[in-house]
Parts: structure tokens; C-alpha cells; sequence
């Protein structure tokens, strides 16, 4: 074993794959300029190339490729969301991740895991049925399971009646699973830069320029650029940059906190999430524990982590799990989460001819990179919003057809 | 952002206190179209920097407005809504002429539409 490693590790044909060459200069114009080098605008840029052959593109990202939300999330894919809308759109992005790593020829460790969202008051028990049912009809896979269930599938579980909140039963949804987020980036950057996308890191864009209502270029950091077409993926600079665009937005950015334990041998196989006491839990295939709630209690523009948060996860966490308490926590960290009135994401045209946006990404976002970054390509390529993305189009807010996934996205990414 | 000098109790800790969104002006919304009155409903300012914005001391049930810059996340005034609002507002019913006028589309997220009358400078 030790051989055949040392004999792979030094032939020549599996050489570390570099995809990201010096930096070069920015061209004075592009068909297709992203702005945002995360998960969603590097999924896009490779969708272009790949399914419409456009690869006069420049991805610009203000930071480093993957360093917003798509490198600090805990990366739960699931599809069991509430409306027929959500469980179609995020559906279509579990497929597609199960074979990204073949793909992309790049190994994202997507890992089947099982995913429970506890229920613990009757009316949890409800719309875990409703969400169940949903999910059925449209063909996912999820059901209700109680007590003795729960005993027997997840055996760590505290399913003592002596705590504040006891379990009651929980929504199974089978196919839940978790990936390695970096890998999701560094795959889809990789494989776009292949087929001749450009890639800027420390490339920030600064203004936007609109002529009679129609985009024509954007202002950089580094300089100005003409374009064809403009795709904003800056999730919790959503607004800011909009602004630049003359574009209102229904968001807010809040921050999101999450941490990991100390890594360990594999205890806990699924992904457990309360939605009533505002914890998540997996084990990565490192070992460690990844944990997570819902968002801070207000807006702000920072990513800071709080002992606040620490606290209230840890007093509900030892609840469900009392051996957490020791576990020593290895690190804390938070991202900005552009959070929308309904927990659906905006994706699709805006008011400004040629500028399409895909925001609102709030704290479930990771999952749908395959879905939007596909589905964006689409719609910039062919200038027509396909019908999975329809139902998430920025209008619906003047038309009040609101897309609620609050129960099922608020807690449980 | 750990206390906040809340206009009527003085330096409390922060987790008394609930954030209540932009303090923006409530129009009428017999006066305008349906368009405005969704995006008053919807659109967020959402800026990077000094905001103006309801907060609720919850023990108390006592709302104030706080300036808050929200890429230091600190408060840098707190006071009264007093200060801004002087007297009452009602939202009646105009007159039946009055009700014609500005049925025009203002649609949410338009072009340079940034908060007209739903704006949240007071
Ligand atoms: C702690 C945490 C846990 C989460 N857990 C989950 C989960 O379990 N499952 C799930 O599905 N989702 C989860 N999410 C949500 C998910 O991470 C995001 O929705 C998703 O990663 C958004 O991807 P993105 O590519 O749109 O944004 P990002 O990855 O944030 O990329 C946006 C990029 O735009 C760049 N940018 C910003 N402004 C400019 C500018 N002016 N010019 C150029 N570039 C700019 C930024 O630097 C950034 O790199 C979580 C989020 C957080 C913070």
C-alpha cells in the first residue's frame, strides 16, 4: 500500500493539476463579465463554456476564488424544501452534484449521508408531514419517523422525555448528504479555465456602467471593462453591488456562524438538524464535528463570530447530544448571508437590460450552485428564463407571489 | 456591539434588545399604487455604513431609533422617536379626488427607483 502510493505520488502522468496562471491583464472587453468568483459565479462561467460555448468570459473576484460563503458553509445538500417550486429547483441540484465529481474529474467528497430535522412540538410533527408529503409527490425521498425510529437509526441521540424540549419524531429525507465546498470552487474554476474562461482574483468591481438602461461595462480596481453581458453572484454584497446598477433588492446581509470540534473517528454518520432549537450537526469526513444554527440577530457587514453564539448552540446542542461536552471546539467563523423575506433565492433578468443577478442566497445556497450556475448559464446564453427559475425571479415581489420556504430553510441549510 | 444605551433605561446588555429594520417613512397606502406599496413592503436599504433604524428594549417593550454603522457595528446614537416624529399620523381614506391622482407603476427594484417615498432618509 505504502509502495503503491509512493509509485503513484512520483509517476509523472498524475501531476498536481494548476489551473490558476499568473495573473494576466484584464482584456478592455468581454461578452461576459461575473462578477463574484464563488461557488455560484464559477459554476456559471463553467456552464457557459461547457453547454453554450461562450468563453469570452472573465470571472472578477474581489478576494480569492471560493473565500466568501462558498469556503465557510457546512456544505448540507438536501432537496426535501416545502413548496413544489423549491423541491424541483434544489432536486435538480442534488443530481447534479452527485455526479459532479466525475465530472469536473476533481473529487469534491460528496458523501450520502441521511438527514433528520427533529420535531419537537406537535405542530413541528405537522410540517414535517406537509414537507414529507411535498417531497413524495415530486418524487424525493423523504418520510416521518418517531421515537423508536430515531432510537435505532441514530443511536447517539438523547431521546430522554426528562429535557427541556424531548424529540417527538423527526423528517427523514435519505439522500441529505454533505461535500467538500473548497473542491466544489476549485473544481468548476478549474475546468472553466480549461476552456478558456479567465479568472482575476483581487479584482474588484467599483461601478457599473448603464447607458439608456442597458449595461455596457464595469469599473475595476484595476481598470475598466466593456462587456456584452454582466452576471452579479456577489451573495452577501448583493446590495451594495446592485446599488452600483441603480437595482433595489429585497435583502438584508446577515452574518452566519458556524465552528468545528476537534477531529475524531466516525461516530455520527447523518446530519441532524432542530429547527426549533436552532442547531445542526454533521461529522465531516475529517472527523470533525460541524455545527451550526440560524443567522445573528441583526444586520451587519462583518463576519466576526460571537460568544453569544457559542452559547446559545452549545445550551441546546448538549441537550441532543450530551457527550459534545467533550469536545473541544477548534475553530469559530462566520460568512454574510444575503437573506431574502421568504428564504427563496433572486435569480433571473433585472430592470437593467443585459445585467442578470443570482442572490439571495441567504444561509442555503451551497447546495444549489450545480442548479444556478446551469440554469444562470441559460438564461444569459439564450436570453430566456428557463421554467425552474421562473418562480424566483425578482418581480415576484411586486406581484407578491412570494415563494416561503422559511420551514424548511431558516435552520436546516 | 455588547450594550446599548437604550434612551430610556440607560446602558443595558445588548441581548435585551430586538432589531426592528430601517426606520423608513410608512406611506399612505391609499395614496399609492400597488407597486409602491410593495416595494415599501420589500425593498431594503441594506447599506454598508450609518443607517438609521428601530430597536426595541424588550423588557421594557420601549421602541427608540439607533444610528448604527453596520461595518463597525457600532451604535453611535440612540434617542427618542420623539425627536423625528411630532405628531400623530393617520393613514385615512382620502377623498375621492384626492384617490385619483398616482396610479403610475413604480416597480420594485426599477432603475434609479432607490426609495422615493419609501426612503429611508427622514
Ligand atoms: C456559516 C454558513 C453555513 C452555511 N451552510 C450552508 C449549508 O449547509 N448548505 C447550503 O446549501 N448553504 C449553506 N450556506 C449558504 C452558502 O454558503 C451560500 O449561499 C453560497 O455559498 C453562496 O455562494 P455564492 O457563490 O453566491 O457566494 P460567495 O461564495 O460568497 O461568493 C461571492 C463572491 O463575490 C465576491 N465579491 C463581493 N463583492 C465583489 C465585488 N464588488 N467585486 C468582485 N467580487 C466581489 C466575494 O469576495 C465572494 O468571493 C451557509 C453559509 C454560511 C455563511
Amino acid at each position: 500500500m505504502a509502495f503503491g502510493l509512493l509509485k503513484y505520488g512520483l509517476n509523472p502522468r498524475f501531476q498536481p493539476k494548476q489551473f490558476l496562471r499568473d495573473s494576466k491583464d484584464l482584456k478592455s472587453s468581454y461578452d461576459v463579465v461575473i462578477i463574484g468568483g464563488g461557488g455560484h459565479g464559477l459554476a456559471a462561467a463553467y456552464y457557459l463554456a461547457r453547454d453554450w460555448g461562450i468563453t469570452n468570459v472573465a470571472v472578477l473576484e474581489k478576494g480569492w476564488l471560493g473565500g466568501g460563503n462558498t469556503g465557510r458553509n457546512t456544505a448540507i445538500i438536501r432537496s426535501n424544501y416545502l413548496t413544489p417550486e423549491g423541491v424541483d429547483f434544489y432536486d435538480e441540484s442534488l443530481k447534479l452534484f452527485k455526479g459532479l465529481s466525475r465530472e469536473l474529474d476533481y473529487n469534491i467528497l460528496y458523501s450520502e449521508r441521511g438527514h433528520f430535522t427533529l420535531a419537537h412540538t406537535d405542530a413541528a410533527i405537522r410540517t414535517s408531514r406537509w414537507r414529507a408529503e411535498v417531497n413524495k409527490h415530486l418524487g424525493v425521498n423523504s418520510e416521518v419517523v418517531y421515537r423508536d425510529d430515531l432510537a435505532r437509526m441514530v443511536p447517539l441521540l438523547n431521546l430522554s422525555e426528562e429535557v427541556r424540549y424531548p424529540v417527538l419524531g423527526a423528517l427523514y429525507h435519505p439522500p441529505g448528504a454533505i461535500a467538500r465546498h473548497d473542491a466544489v470552487a476549485w473544481g468548476y474554476a478549474g475546468r472553466a479555465a480549461e476552456m478558456g474562461v479567465e479568472l482575476h482574483q483581487n479584482t474588484e468591481v467599483t461601478g457599473i456602467e448603464v447607458e439608456d438602461g442597458t449595461v455596457v461595462g464595469v469599473e475595476t480596481n484595476r481598470g475598466r471593462i466593456s462587456c456584452g453581458r454582466v452576471l452579479q453572484a456577489v451573495a452577501g454584497r448583493s446590495s451594495e453591488v446592485s446599488r452600483l446598477a441603480g437595482i433595489d433588492l429585497p435583502i438584508r446581509s446577515v452574518p452566519l456562524q458556524a465552528c468545528v470540534s476537534t477531529p475524531v473517528k466516525p461516530i455520527l454518520d447523518p446530519i441532524i438538524v432542530s429547527g426549533s432549537l436552532h442547531v445542526y450537526i454533521s461529522q465531516s469526513d475529517r472527523g470533525e464535528f460541524v455545527m451550526g444554527g440560524s443567522t445573528d440577530p441583526y444586520p451587519r457587514y462583518q463576519t466576526s463570530s460571537s460568544l453569544d453564539f457559542m452559547e446559545g448552540l452549545m445550551g441546546h446542542l448538549l441537550e441532543l447530544f450530551p457527550f459534545m461536552s467533550e469536545m473541544p471546539v477548534l475553530r469559530q467563523w462566520a460568512g454574510l448571508a444575503d437573506m431574502t423575506p421568504d428564504f427563496s433565492p433572486v435569480m433571473g433578468k433585472t430592470p437593467v437590460n443585459n445585467y442578470y443577478i443570482d442572490a439571495g442566497w441567504g444561509t442555503w445556497g451551497f447546495k444549489a450552485t450545480c442548479v444556478s450556475g446551469k440554469r444562470m448559464a441559460e438564461t444569459l446564453a439564450t436570453e430566456k428564463t428557463p421554467n425552474i427559475l421562473k418562480p424566483f425571479a425578482l418581480d415576484r415581489f411586486r406581484t407578491f407571489d412570494l415563494v416561503g420556504e422559511k420551514g424548511a430553510a431558516s435552520v436546516g441549510h | 456591539m455588547k450594550i446599548i444605551e437604550c434612551p430610556l433605561n440607560g446602558p443595558r446588555n445588548a441581548q435585551e434588545f430586538v432589531f426592528g429594520g430601517d426606520v423608513i417613512n410608512h406611506p399612505n397606502p391609499h395614496l399609492i399604487s400597488d407597486d409602491q406599496w410593495a416595494n415599501y413592503v420589500f425593498i431594503e436599504e441594506n447599506r454598508a455604513g450609518v443607517v438609521q433604524e428601530w430597536w426595541c428594549h424588550v423588557p421594557t417593550a420601549y421602541w427608540f431609533i439607533a444610528e448604527r454603522d453596520t461595518v463597525k457595528d457600532e451604535i453611535l446614537r440612540t434617542f427618542d422617536p420623539s425627536e423625528i416624529y411630532k405628531e400623530r399620523i393617520d393613514y385615512n381614506r382620502p377623498e375621492v379626488e384626492a384617490q385619483s391622482q398616482d396610479t403610475k407603476n413604480n416597480k420594485v427594484g426599477e432603475v434609479n427607483s432607490t426609495n422615493k417615498e419609501t426612503g429611508s432618509s427622514i
